[in-house]
């Protein structure tokens, strides 16, 4: 068979999942922000873990650093505990259905949000909101979407 | 074949790594002040990104403006000409002012106050860390920004530059938890600190003893002692003063003047460059030439 396994196709996503977390939302809808980067690198985590390691979301976590303007490091540490945990339970998780992967997405992305507010809270003193945890329930009820779309690139496209 | 174990090092181990790695970061984006130099070149290689995500914006913004009806702009243009006559005039005066000020102080051999190089820079739609308050410019290095740069808005004073990059940049505006400008108040020129709080609409003056003359209402403008920010820019109002005799201090609550959640242009100060020569990039702000001051 031919050594072809079109892992751009992952990069152009990750690209895209970037893009779409910088791009520019109404005040009011800003807040629930769905974590794009997040949902992107937990779903090739899981499908494909030997493509998407944990150091590919630390370097992706970085590159959103960069362009969130936060202090170096901390999406980096966050996205890729987030992997790490995916890439230990990821046969587990592959065989849950949909609404129990979606359950899981929340933990993990509330488990970011809490890891860079006390990272954030070590460093400048900020203070907790409930705000910073509402794209827990917009990321879990994305991941359907995410999920289905991006098996459908996978196998449209052949990614292994 | 999909393999069906993970090759290579084990995640525990990358995991390591990448505590390790975002560690080092964490300090040195901290604490290092040369860290800024790497901090510049990952931001200019972002960018495209940023003027990516910016695009959609920009393009609607600019259709927008292509649908305008003939009676806005013709309503818009009188509103121009009348408040550009009111400039005028109140620039008449100001050259007077000035030419006189500049011939007092010649006379008492102080330094002649020179006008500055300024530059308009527009906001690029891009979001930012939730946590601080930050905008990015569509101007960088190549425009000569360097880091700590004064920004100001037609209110008051908007922020300073945090990490430049080839051509766009970041500002850190005035509410930004980790902000803090120095401030005078302009009725009797005592000195104070003012401080971001995260909140939009609300400032924090620190250190302020419970027999300092500030009262609500009061003008605070830039007291040009740090060095960074030029003086005399207003800044914030007071909207709050509670000296309660328990405390230590007295608790100053400030009002920005400039509109943080919406910025659109923004003027980038050169404090220390004297405007000598029309700047190449920003034609619209030489109207005020420097007068020569003869003693």
């Amino acid at each position: 068979m031919k050594a072809k396994n079109n892992t751009k196709v992952i990069y152009i996503t990750i690209f895209i999942s970037l893009i779409f977390s910088i791009i520019p939302l109404p005040i009011a809808l800003d807040a629930y922000r769905p974590n794009w980067a997040l949902l992107v690198l937990c779903y090739w985590a899981m499908a494909l873990p030997n493509r998407v390691s944990v150091l590919t979301g630390w370097f992706v976590g970085l590159l959103l650093d960069v362009l969130l303007g936060s202090v170096l490091g901390i999406n980096a540490f966050a996205l890729a505990m987030v992997v790490y945990v995916m890439a230990n339970n990821y046969l587990a998780i592959r065989n849950f259905s949909l609404w129990q992967q979606s359950l899981i997405i929340g933990l993990l992305t509330a488990l970011y949000h809490l890891l860079i507010f006390w990272v954030q809270r070590f460093v400048f003193g900020v203070d907790f909101s409930m705000t910073y945890l509402i794209p827990v329930i917009t990321s879990a009820i994305l991941w359907w979407v995410i999920f289905l779309l991006l098996r459908k690139i996978r196998r449209q496209f052949k990614v292994r | 074949m999909n393999p069906i174990f993970v090759e290579g090092f084990s995640s525990h181990r990358r995991m390591f790594l990448a505590l390790v790695l975002s560690g080092a970061f964490m300090y040195c984006d901290h604490k290092l002040e040369s860290f800024e130099v790497a901090r510049g070149f990952m931001q200019s290689l972002v960018s495209p990104l940023q003027y990516l995500a910016n695009a959609p914006k920009q393009f609607l913004d600019s259709t927008a403006e292509n649908l305008v009806s003939r009676k806005q702009l013709m309503t818009e243009n009188q509103r121009y000409q009348v408040s550009e006559l009111k400039l005028k005039e109140k620039l008449l005066q100001m050259d007077i002012l000035k030419q006189e000020n500049d011939r007092l102080r010649n006379l008492l051999a102080s330094p002649v106050r020179q006008d500055y190089k300024k530059m308009v820079a527009e906001i690029q739609a891009v979001d930012s860390d939730p946590y601080s308050h930050q905008v990015v410019i569509n101007r960088g290095l190549d425009d000569g920004l360097y880091e700590g740069q004064p920004v100001v808005d037609d209110h008051g004073v908007a922020g300073q530059i945090l990490h430049v990059g080839v051509n766009n940049s970041r500002v850190l505006l005035l509410t930004d938890i980790s902000h803090a400008i120095p401030l005078r108040i302009h009725r009797n020129g005592i000195r104070l600190i003012g401080k971001g709080t995260g909140s939009v609409n609300h400032m924090e003056v620190i250190h302020v003893p419970l027999s300092t003359d500030i009262q609500e209402g009061d003008l605070l403008v830039t007291s040009g002692l740090g060095g960074k920010f030029p003086e005399g820019y207003p800044v914030a109002t007071v909207t709050q003063v509670s000296a309660n005799s328990f405390r230590e201090f007295a608790q100053v609550t400030i009002k920005p003047l400039v509109k943080i959640d919406r910025l659109r242009y923004l003027l980038l100060l050169w404090p220390d460059k004297p405007s000598l020569e029309p700047s190449s990039s920003a034609p619209e702000d030489q109207d005020t030439k420097p007068q020569e001051g003869q003693g």
